[in-house]
């Protein structure tokens, strides 16, 4: 499940960036490559995971997969923020920098 | 158990190779100055970027998958199968894992820089063909 939102987060990112592009002013591109990353590395742990145990790899309890559907969104959210820090810091519209000297 | 580990210590490699790179085509276009008839192309350290982003935003994310499941700890060792003595094992799932891992998403952004390249080519042989 855990790999399943990451996948579908980095779709849903993808096609946004996709529809902003050429302009990345908003980091679209570096949220897309974070949860593809997280995806592929998730796949690897899967197709370890699936080796090891075989069909029993599909069959997940309930528990379990609320607990990684959990696992998931909180990990999605934990994207988000990284992206967030990053946007900030960056501040490639000058928001930040501009709201900081209105004040001051 | 570490898999995170793998891909994360790549991404400390590449993002120095990235810095080295970066400072070298700038200078490399300042003295070259760059002529203007040239088609832009995405320059190679911004191709090393898209690896950096996608190997530290992935090792992030696992290493919270790690503390959410308990395997990652916030005081020495750090890690709990080093803790319960089993690192042989951390250490094979590293070696599995975690360099599948590194491994996989190293492929991938092969493929990426490749069909970049591609879209480049064809490009230039268009705006050549127009010329």
């Amino acid at each position: 499940m855990t790999l399943l939102v990451t996948v579908f987060a980095a779709i849903i990112s993808t096609i946004l960036w996709y529809m902003k592009a050429p302009d990345n002013s908003m980091q679209l591109g570096t949220l897309c490559l974070m949860y593809w990353g997280a995806s592929i590395m998730w796949l690897v742990d899967a197709i370890v995971e699936y080796s090891e145990v075989g069909a029993e790899f599909f069959r997940q309890s309930g528990a379990d997969m609320l607990n990684d559907s959990y696992l998931g969104l909180s990990v999605v959210a934990l994207g988000l923020i990284i992206w967030l820090v990053i946007l900030f810091i960056k501040d490639p519209r000058g928001v930040i920098r501009n709201s900081l000297i209105k004040n001051n | 158990m570490a898999c995170f580990l793998v891909p994360a210590s790549e991404a400390v490699v590449t993002t120095v190779a990235q810095k080295i790179i970066e400072s070298k085509e700038k200078k490399d276009n300042v003295q070259e100055n760059e002529s203007v008839n040239e088609i832009p192309k995405v320059r190679f350290s911004e191709k090393l970027s898209w690896l950096n982003k996608m190997l530290w935003g992935g090792s992030a994310l696992l290493a919270f998958e790690h503390v959410w499941h308990g395997e990652v700890i916030p005081t020495a060792p750090f890690l709990t199968a080093v803790q319960n003595g089993e690192t042989a094992d951390m250490l094979a799932e590293m070696g599995t894992a975690g360099v599948g891992m590194a491994v996989l998403v190293t492929l991938v952004w092969g493929g990426m820089v490749a069909a970049s390249g591609v879209i480049e080519r064809r490009k230039e042989n268009s705006v050549k063909e127009e010329a």
